[in-house]
C-alpha cells in the first residue's frame, strides 16, 4: 500500500504507514547536505565578519551622515532578505504545496522555515531602520511607505506563525498555512500601493533610500555588495538548519503515529482487557473540530 | 457452480487508514458492501464505527488505502458522492434559531433534494402542527433525531449511513425508523447501520461486521440478501469467526467470497487510485 | 452556484432576523466604539470631525470582526458545518451566500455608524455619493475576506483571538482607501482624489472575490 510519503529532500526516509513496528530510526542527514550546511555556514560567518570589519573600520564615514552611514551595509541587506527573499520564497513554496502536482510536505516545511527566519530579518530591518532614523529624522518611527509596508508584512508573518502553532495533522496544517500565505502574498501588492499613495500626500523623506543620495563608490560599494551577499548566506544557512529541525519534528510526530497505530491494532487483539480497555476517549460525540471516532 | 453475475459495489474499502491528528481512527479496514445490502456495523465504544461511516460519507480523507463509494472517489467526486449519500450522525446539524420546518427545508434544498417530498416526510415523522414551527433550540434529543431522519427520508439518497440511529428515540419513533429502513432496503437502498445495540438492528440487516481497534475483525451473515447472494458463498456463522484477529495482516475475512476473484464488475466500476 | 448562494444567504439572514445579534449587539458595540474614540480624542469637535473618516472605518473593521465571528459560530453549533459539507452544496455558492449575508449586515451597521459620526463628531459630508460608493465597495471587500478567513479558522478553538490577527492586516488597504475617499468626500475634494482609491477598492474586491470562489472548497475541506 502506498505510504503517506512525500517527495522529500534526500534526508527524509518514508514515514511508516500501518505497520506494527511503530518506531523508526531518526532520519539521518546525508553527508552531502551536512557538508553543504557547513560550507554555507562558514562562508556566511566569514562574509559577515568581513563586512563588519570593512564596514566599521576600513570604509570612510560619509560627509553628511558621518559614521551613521555604516548602517547602509546592514539595513538594506536585511530588508532585501526579509521582504523579498524570505517572503518570496515562502510564497512560492506555499503555492507549490497547494498545487496538486507538486504537493509535498517539503514545500510546506520550506515555507515555514522561510517565514520564521524572515520574521527575524524583518525585526532586524525595523530595528536597524529605527536606529538609523532617530538621529536622522529625530524620531524612532515614521509612517514612511516602506516602513509601514515592512511593519504590515511583519504582522502577516506573525499571523502565519500563530496559525502554525495550532496542533493539527501535518497535511491539514500545511494546507491551512499555505492558504494564509497565499492570501498574504496577494495582499502585499495591494498594501504596497495603498501605503505608497497614502504617504505621497505627505512628501516626507524617502529616507530609506539614502543609498541613492549617497555617492557610493570604491570601498563602500564593495562592502555594500559583500554585506548583501553575507546576509543572504546567513539567511540560507538559517533556512537549512530550520528546515532540518522541521524534518526532525515531523519524524517525531510520525513516530508517535506508528506507535499509536500499533496500540490501536493491539486493542482489537486483546479485547479481554475489560470494558474500559481499548476506547478512544472521544468516541461518539464529535468535538468542534473534525469528528473523532 | 455457475458463475454468478457480480453485484455492483456500493462501498468498497481496502486497507483504509484514516487519521485524526496522530490518532488512527481506522487502522486498515477492508470492507465490501454491495448495492442494496444492509450491513450492521458492530463493535465496542471507540472501535471506529462512527469513523467508518464518516469516511464513507467523505468527511474524513484516507491517509492510505483506497475507498470507492458507488464507484466514485469521495475526495475527487465530492459533490456527486455527497448528493447520493446520506449520513445520520450523532449531531443533527440543525440551526438553533430556525424552526423545524425551516431546518428541514434548508437541509433538503441544500442537498438538491425534491422539495415536494418535505411535507410527506414531516407527516411521517410526526413533525407537524406546532412542532413544525418550534425553533430547533427547544427540541429534545429525540425530536432532533426525528428532524434529521425527516431530512434523510425526504432526500432518499442511494446510500444511507446511520450512526446509532436508535439512540434517543422512543418506542414509537423506533418503530417508524425500522419501518423506514425496511422500506428503503426493499427499494434497493444500501444501508450501513452502526450500533452497539445489536438486537435492535439485527432484524434489518443482511450482514453484520464487527469493528474493533479500527479494523474489521469479524463478519457474519444474518440473512442472505436477494441481490447477488452468490457473493456470500457458504454461510459462515458468527461464533466460529469472531475473534479471529491477530493484527498480523489485513483483516480476516471468512471465506464468504473467494478472495482472489474480486467481482469483475467492481473492478470495472472505477476503482479509485490509492490515496497517496 | 447562485441558487446555493441565495439559499445560504437567506438562511443566514433568517437566523439573524430571529436572533437579532447584529442589531442588538454589534450595532451598539459600534456606537460604543465611536464613544470610546470620542473619550480618547477629547471633547474638541474639530479634532473629531477631522478624524471622523478614520474613526468610522476603524469602527467598521471592529464590527466586521464581530459579524464574521458570528457568521462562523452559527455553523459551529451541533456540527452544522459538517452538515453543510454533507449536503454537497456548491462551495463557491456557500462562500458567496455567507459573504452576502455578512455584507448585508455590515451595510446596515455602516448606515448606523455614518449617522453616529455625523451626529457625534459633527462630520460634514459634502459629496454623498462618494460615501455611499466607498461603503459599498469597502463592505464587499471586508465581507469577502472576512468569510475567507472565517472559514480558515472555523474549526479552531482559538478562533476568537486568531481571526482578528489574521484578518485585520489583510484589510489594511480597505481602511486606507475608505478613509481617503471619505476625506475627499468631506472636504469636497475633487473626484480625481478619490478615483484612484476607488479603483484600488475595486481591484481588492475583485481579487479576493475570485480567490474565494475558487479556493473556498479546498479551504472547507481542510478545516
Amino acid at each position: 500500500m502506498s505510504t503517506p510519503s512525500t517527495a522529500d529532500a534526500p534526508t527524509h526516509p518514508p514515514e511508516p504507514a500501518a505497520t506494527n513496528t511503530g518506531v523508526t530510526p531518526p532520519p539521518a542527514q546525508s553527508a552531502r547536505s551536512r557538508t553543504t550546511e557547513r560550507v554555507i555556514g562558514v562562508l556566511a560567518l566569514v562574509g559577515t565578519v568581513c563586512t563588519v570589519w570593512l564596514g566599521l573600520w576600513v570604509t570612510p564615514p560619509d560627509r553628511t551622515q558621518g559614521d551613521l552611514v555604516r548602517l547602509v551595509y546592514i539595513h538594506p541587506g536585511v530588508a532585501w532578505v526579509a521582504l523579498y527573499l524570505a517572503f518570496g520564497l515562502a510564497a512560492v513554496s506555499s503555492v507549490l504545496y497547494l498545487w496538486p502536482r507538486t504537493r509535498s510536505l517539503f514545500w510546506d516545511r520550506l515555507a515555514a522555515a522561510a517565514v520564521e527566519v524572515g520574521v527575524v530579518f524583518n525585526i532586524c530591518t525595523l530595528v536597524s531602520g529605527s536606529i538609523w532614523g532617530k538621529p536622522t529624522w529625530g524620531v524612532w518611527w515614521a509612517w514612511d511607505a516602506r516602513l509601514t509596508l515592512t511593519a504590515v508584512l511583519l504582522v502577516l508573518f506573525l499571523g502565519y506563525l500563530a496559525l502554525r502553532r495550532i496542533p493539527a495533522e501535518p497535511e491539514v496544517r500545511a494546507r491551512r498555512s499555505a492558504f494564509v500565505a497565499l492570501f498574504a502574498v496577494i495582499d502585499v501588492p495591494l498594501v504596497h500601493f495603498s501605503v505608497n499613495w497614502w504617504n505621497t500626500l505627505h512628501q516626507g523623506a524617502t529616507v530609506l533610500n539614502p543609498g541613492l543620495t549617497l555617492k557610493i563608490h570604491g570601498s563602500m560599494a564593495w562592502t555594500l555588495l559583500l554585506g548583501f551577499a553575507a546576509l543572504t548566506l546567513v539567511f540560507v544557512w538559517m533556512l537549512l538548519v530550520r528546515y532540518r529541525i522541521g524534518v526532525l519534528e515531523d519524524w517525531l510526530d510520525a513516530n508517535e503515529l506508528g506507535a499509536a497505530l500499533a496500540e490501536r491494532q493491539a486493542e482489537g487483539a486483546d479485547r479481554a482487557g475489560g470494558p474500559l480497555a481499548g476506547g478512544h476517549p472521544g468516541d461518539g460525540a464529535p468535538t468542534e473540530r473534525v469528528g473523532v471516532a | 457452480m455457475a458463475p454468478v453475475a457480480p453485484s455492483p459495489s456500493a462501498v468498497s474499502l481496502r486497507d483504509a487508514v484514516a487519521l485524526s491528528g496522530r490518532f488512527p481512527l481506522l487502522a486498515g479496514v477492508d470492507l465490501e458492501v454491495a448495492v442494496g445490502e444492509t450491513v450492521l456495523v458492530e463493535g465496542p465504544n471507540g472501535a471506529g464505527k462512527t469513523s467508518l461511516l464518516r469516511v464513507c460519507a467523505g468527511l474524513v480523507p484516507l491517509a492510505s488505502g483506497s475507498l470507492a463509494v458507488l464507484g466514485l472517489d469521495p475526495v475527487r467526486h465530492r459533490t456527486a458522492v455527497r448528493r447520493r449519500v446520506g449520513l445520520l450522525s450523532h449531531a443533527s446539524h440543525l440551526y438553533d434559531d430556525l424552526t423545524v420546518r425551516e431546518n428541514i427545508r434548508f437541509g433538503v434544498r441544500a442537498a438538491a433534494g425534491d422539495p415536494a417530498r418535505i411535507d410527506p416526510a414531516c407527516e411521517r415523522w410526526g413533525l407537524t402542527g406546532r412542532l413544525a414551527r418550534t425553533p430547533a433550540a427547544k427540541l429534545s434529543a429525540g425530536q432532533r433525531r426525528r428532524v434529521a431522519l425527516a431530512v434523510l427520508t425526504a432526500r432518499w439518497p442511494e446510500v444511507w449511513l446511520l450512526d446509532e440511529p436508535h439512540a434517543g428515540l422512543d418506542i414509537v419513533a423506533r418503530g417508524l425508523l425500522d419501518e423506514a429502513v425496511a422500506e428503503a432496503s426493499a427499494a434497493g437502498v444500501t444501508i450501513l447501520i452502526a450500533s452497539h445495540e445489536p438486537g435492535a438492528a439485527e432484524a434489518l440487516a443482511h450482514r453484520a461486521v464487527t469493528v474493533t481497534g479500527g479494523r474489521v475483525t469479524a463478519e457474519r451473515t444474518l440473512r442472505p440478501s436477494e441481490s447477488a447472494a452468490g457473493a456470500d458463498g457458504p454461510v459462515a456463522d458468527g461464533p466460529d469467526q469472531a475473534g479471529t484477529t491477530d493484527g498480523a495482516g489485513p483483516s480476516v475475512e471468512p471465506d464468504e467470497r473467494p478472495t482472489g476473484a474480486v467481482p469483475g464488475g467492481a473492478d470495472a466500476s472505477g476503482w479509485v487510485a490509492h490515496v497517496a | 452556484m447562485w441558487r446555493d448562494a441565495a439559499l445560504v444567504a437567506g438562511k443566514d439572514l433568517r437566523i439573524e432576523a430571529r436572533s437579532r445579534v447584529a442589531l442588538t449587539q454589534v450595532a451598539p458595540f459600534g456606537v460604543v466604539a465611536l464613544a470610546l474614540f470620542a473619550f480618547a480624542l477629547g471633547p474638541d469637535r474639530t479634532t473629531m470631525a477631522k478624524g471622523a473618516p478614520g474613526l468610522f472605518w476603524v469602527a467598521v473593521l471592529f464590527c466586521t470582526v464581530l459579524a464574521v465571528q458570528r457568521s462562523v459560530s452559527v455553523e459551529s453549533a451541533d456540527g452544522a458545518r459538517d452538515g453543510l459539507r454533507l449536503t454537497g452544496i456548491d462551495p463557491a455558492g456557500l462562500f458567496l451566500g455567507k459573504a452576502a449575508a455578512v455584507g448585508a449586515q455590515l451595510i446596515a451597521l455602516e448606515a448606523v455608524l455614518t449617522l453616529g459620526v455625523v451626529l457625534l463628531y459633527g462630520a460634514r459630508i459634502q459629496v454623498p455619493w462618494m460615501i455611499v460608493v466607498s461603503c459599498v465597495l469597502g463592505t464587499l471587500g471586508l465581507a469577502v475576506t472576512g468569510t475567507l478567513y472565517g472559514a480558515l479558522s472555523a474549526g479552531l478553538r482559538v478562533r476568537e483571538t486568531l481571526l482578528p490577527l489574521l484578518l485585520l492586516p489583510i484589510v489594511a488597504p480597505v481602511l486606507l482607501a475608505g478613509t481617503r475617499i471619505w476625506q475627499a468626500a468631506m472636504t469636497g475634494g475633487t473626484p480625481s482624489d478619490g478615483t484612484q482609491w476607488l479603483r484600488l477598492l475595486v481591484l481588492f474586491d475583485a481579487v479576493y472575490l475570485a480567490v474565494g470562489v475558487v479556493l473556498f472548497g479546498p479551504i472547507q475541506e481542510t478545516a
